[in-house]
């Protein structure tokens, strides 16, 4: 057993599996807020660190353009919602995943037509420094990491200790018996939409500068992300954290130490093992099992 | 009882929305809803059975396709419309179905007719085998699982220690078949008659099915699981068995759009052909048989109709298209149909 | 005659084309109990649903006199109307304290809401128990509590209650019915109260409505109703 081979890999996975802690934040965010998964949610981070990229070619510092993205996506995200959204409201769950498809399918396209294929770099605040290692885990996976976790401590005091958290929460458990208690649900979905935009645009523009950016960037970061979501149990911030990171960990050690199957069977494996920690505890790592009596 | 929207609420996501259809006894234009059916029917098999020999030969072979992808997504309505069970991974099953054929017919030169009922058999048993695991997940979860199956799929037929089976990234060429008995009938109307043929017969066996005892207690499954297993339905076995059905259909699909396209390659079965079948479902009407012909066609045409209008925005032509079609049809053709023959009933009375 | 909290003139409802209430006049007099009885499917839920305003009404509904029919649910509870919808309605992912604060959100005196949870645990000792427990665990009968503690956040000055006994172990309804008299005494709360449980529901109220098929049938003080024999064995049942 190479221990140090392992080790290399673990960190590996720790530097990519921040990449999909940090989307994964994102999916359970829009979760938390209208009860499904928003399969547009990556394509909607791509064309967010293309805007700052615009605006950065525009002659905009990094962190005006930073800031500027987040405000855009945040409007963004939330006209999407009042405007795409609202109209089928009734419809059933179905038919909304079909809207999602769409969204995916029209953003993707839109972002290849106004900037094409062809792969840019994107920079990065952090430097390209090494922490650990031989450049095994850099400055910027250290700094993607580190405001992976802040994001995620914000978002917990938000949830757990804000007026308006506790409202979005309602808003998405139970829809009717918030109405009941005078929220306006449809802002609370709409909140939840701006926010997530928000958070997936600080996502693409952390992980841009590893995987460069183009209009495919994120299909299969998103994939990932997902499955780091749902493993961790969709309702835990904390779990979709943690499992970013157990995914971005299995991925590589898996590729690497299984034989044959690793590298051309790495997505696979990885999805077989989420799927085979589904089986054990169908509702994720930390979900919280929803108790309800019949 | 007034307790019980409360619990219709709780399955609303669960279950496709439901139109009420006034009964069949009930009149339009002075013919009843029952004689309607029957001439629509009529009308379509005529249509069906005479198209070929008007229109070109390529427009023939995309009908088939359409019929193929059809067949496909009546598979997934089985699991998803009328059990509930969410399914993003029936590429798979599709995958599986069409190889089978084309390692039979390459390898074995076994005829293409026969590979059918081989390649049913072999997506009945991965089906089943496949929704036993999958019991244990819901919504979300199950929708997960499957997606993995989807992208597992092209990734396994692209293996190399699999490769003198599969043909690797390259696939298989599969030789089309000629008309049989000498009939003066091209190659792609032949296989246009024989998949149209096949189709309907899995079609009124779906049908039946779905009217069975069988079909009441999987949609019984879908309206409220618990419901049905405090009546005594064996909600597992019952679960499991319309996964082994669904990939049936589906796989036999496969095999037939293996014979169709000419060749199976793991680049042609990714995940875009489940959300494709998907679509298709959606804008067909989640539960409703006939719908599943326009997905079938909708799920051909509607790519190509975005790249006609743009090639280099096809993508969004194409997202606009589906949105506009849900903006119209939120429960799907089939859905618009109830609903506009439901207005036209009522104001006969 | 005392002023009227809330009235209701040739009130109809509709689900989507179908309709539900026919022509329905109804009154709760201010400070008032006032239920609405009648038998399954008969219109009661619906008649509650219109006056919060979740389903799509035709006729008129004066609040304190001003019209409120057509206005949006969010808008109608502003103006202190509290509906505890059949079911309970719980947020069960959320705990019981969450439960309660939710029942705030309206709210901007953000000093008093606590004092307020303080008193709705007072009327519900069992509540302030399990005041960190996961909301769908708890039984029926806590749940109901919960969903009435959670109208009080409110402060409301009309309680509707659907079917608050629905469910319940007959001594759990008399705590019920017993704390349901002490807010309308003590609070000042209005009530008005559908019921299948008539005769629980007669001793409570002070007047009665009977409906039947989304029809008004009849009308009186609930004294009178529940000392007429003939009405009493046709209507309901006992």
């Amino acid at each position: 057993m190479n221990w140090e081979l392992l080790l290399h890999q673990v960190l590996a996975g720790l530097a990519t599996g921040g990449i999909y802690a940090c989307i994964a934040l994102a999916v359970v965010m829009i979760y938390q807020a209208i009860d499904h998964l928003n399969f547009a949610q990556g394509e909607m981070a791509m064309f967010s660190t293309f805007i700052a990229w615009q605006l950065m070619n525009w002659g905009c510092p990094y962190w005006v353009a930073f800031v500027l993205t987040i405000a855009i996506s945040f409007v963004g995200g939330l006209a999407i919602e009042r405007i795409v959204f609202k109209p089928i409201h009734d419809a059933p769950v179905l038919s909304h995943i079909v809207v999602f498809i769409a969204l995916f399918s029209i953003i993707n396209s839109l972002a290849g037509w106004i900037w094409d294929y062809t792969i840019k770099e994107f920079p990065t605040p952090f430097g390209t420094r090494s922490l650990i290692g031989d450049g095994l885990i850099s400055a910027h996976d250290g700094g993607m990491i580190g405001v992976t976790l802040v994001l995620l401590l914000l978002l917990y005091l938000f949830f757990r200790h804000t007026r308006i958290g506790l409202a979005m929460r309602a808003a998405a458990a139970n829809p009717e018996s918030a109405r009941l208690a005078g929220i306006r649900v449809g802002w609370m979905v709409a909140l939840g939409w701006g926010m997530a935009a928000a958070i997936g645009a600080v996502a693409g523009m952390l992980i841009a500068p590893v995987v460069f950016l183009e209009p495919n960037m994120m299909l299969g970061i998103l994939l990932y992300g997902f499955a780091a979501a749902v493993v961790g149990g969709l309702t835990s911030p904390g779990g979709a954290v943690i499992g970013g990171f157990s995914v971005g960990v299995i991925e590589n050690v898996a590729g690497t130490f299984i034989p044959y199957f690793g590298r051309e069977l790495k997505l696979t494996i990885a999805l077989v093992l989420i799927v085979a920690v589904l089986l054990v505890k169908p509702s994720g790592l930390f979900g919280r099992t929803v108790v309800s009596r019949v | 009882m007034e307790a019980a929207p409360a619990a219709i609420e709780a399955t609303t996501a669960a279950t496709p929305s439901v139109v009420r259809l006034p009964p069949a006894q009930a009149v339009i234009g002075g013919l009843t809803l029952a004689r309607w059916r029957q001439l629509a029917i009529i009308a379509a098999v005529v249509v069906a059975v005479v198209l070929p020999f008007f229109v070109k030969n390529f427009l023939v072979f995309q009908l088939t396709l359409a019929i193929v992808y059809a067949l496909a997504i009546l598979g997934l309505n089985l699991l998803t419309g009328f059990n509930g069970q969410f399914s993003l991974g029936h590429s798979a099953f599709y995958a599986i179905g069409a190889y089978t054929a084309a390692i039979m017919m390459d390898k074995w030169d076994i005829d293409y007719y026969w590979t059918l009922p081989v390649a049913g058999v072999v997506c009945l048993v991965s089906g089943f085998l496949f929704g036993l695991p999958a019991l244990r997940l819901e919504g979300i979860y199950l929708a997960l699982a499957t997606f993995a199956l989807a992208i597992a799929a092209p990734q396994i037929l692209k293996f190399s220690p699999l490769e003198h089976w599969t043909g690797g990234v390259q696939g298989i060429v599969v030789i089309k078949p000629d008309a049989p008995f000498g009939l003066p009938l091209t190659s792609d109307q032949w296989i246009y008659f024989f998949t149209l043929g096949v189709a309907a017969v899995l079609y009124i066996c779906a049908v039946n099915l779905v009217n069975s005892r069988t079909g009441r207690a999987m949609k019984a499954i879908r309206d409220n699981a618990i419901a049905a297993g405090a009546m005594g339905v064996n909600v597992s076995l019952y679960k499991s068995l319309t996964f082994g059905v669904s990939a049936l259909y589906t796989g036999i699909a496969g095999a037939l759009g293996a014979v169709v396209a000419g060749f199976v390659a793991p680049d042609s079965f990714t995940f875009t052909l489940s959300i494709q079948l998907f679509v298709g479902l959606v804008v067909g009407g989640v539960g409703s048989i006939p719908g599943t012909l326009f997905g079938g066609l909708f799920a051909l045409f509607a790519p190509n109709v975005a790249e006609s209008v743009s090639k280099g925005l096809a993508g969004a032509v194409y997202g606009v298209i589906l949105i506009l079609v849900i903006y119209v049809m939120p429960s799907g053709a089939a859905g618009l149909v109830r609903l506009i023959v439901s207005k036209l009933a009522r104001s006969e009375r | 005659m005392t002023a009227l909290l809330l009235e209701a003139k040739d009130l109809s409802a509709f689900y989507g084309a179908t309709q539900a209430l026919f022509g329905l006049d109804l009154a709760v007099e201010a400070g008032g109990i006032t239920t609405l009885l009648g038998a399954n499917g008969a219109g009661k839920t619906t008649a509650l649903r219109a006056l919060s305003g979740m389903v799509r009404v035709a006729g008129e509904i004066r609040f304190d006199g001003k019209p409120i029919a057509g206005r949006p649910v969010e808008q109608i509870v502003r103006l202190g109307i509290a509906h505890v919808p059949q079911g309970r309605g719980t947020f069960v992912r959320q705990t019981v304290e969450e439960n309660l604060q939710i029942g705030a959100m309206t709210r901007r005196d953000h000093g008093e809401i606590a004092a307020d949870i303080d008193r709705v645990y007072g009327y519900f000792p069992r509540l302030r128990e399990r005041r960190r427990q996961q909301a769908g665990t708890l039984s029926g009968g806590e749940q109901q509590m919960l969903a009435v503690g959670r109208a009080m956040m409110l402060r409301p000055r009309l309680m509707l209650l659907d079917e608050p006994s629905f469910g319940l172990a007959p001594l759990i309804v008399q705590e019920l019915f017993d704390i349901l008299r002490t807010l309308n005494r003590e609070e000042n709360v209005s009530i008005l109260l559908v019921e299948q449980n008539a005769s629980l529901a007669l001793d409570l109220a002070d007047h009665a409505y009977l409906i039947e098929t989304g029809r008004l049938v009849i009308k009186g003080p609930s004294r009178d109703i529940r000392d007429d024999e003939t009405v009493r064995r046709s209507y309901l049942g006992y």
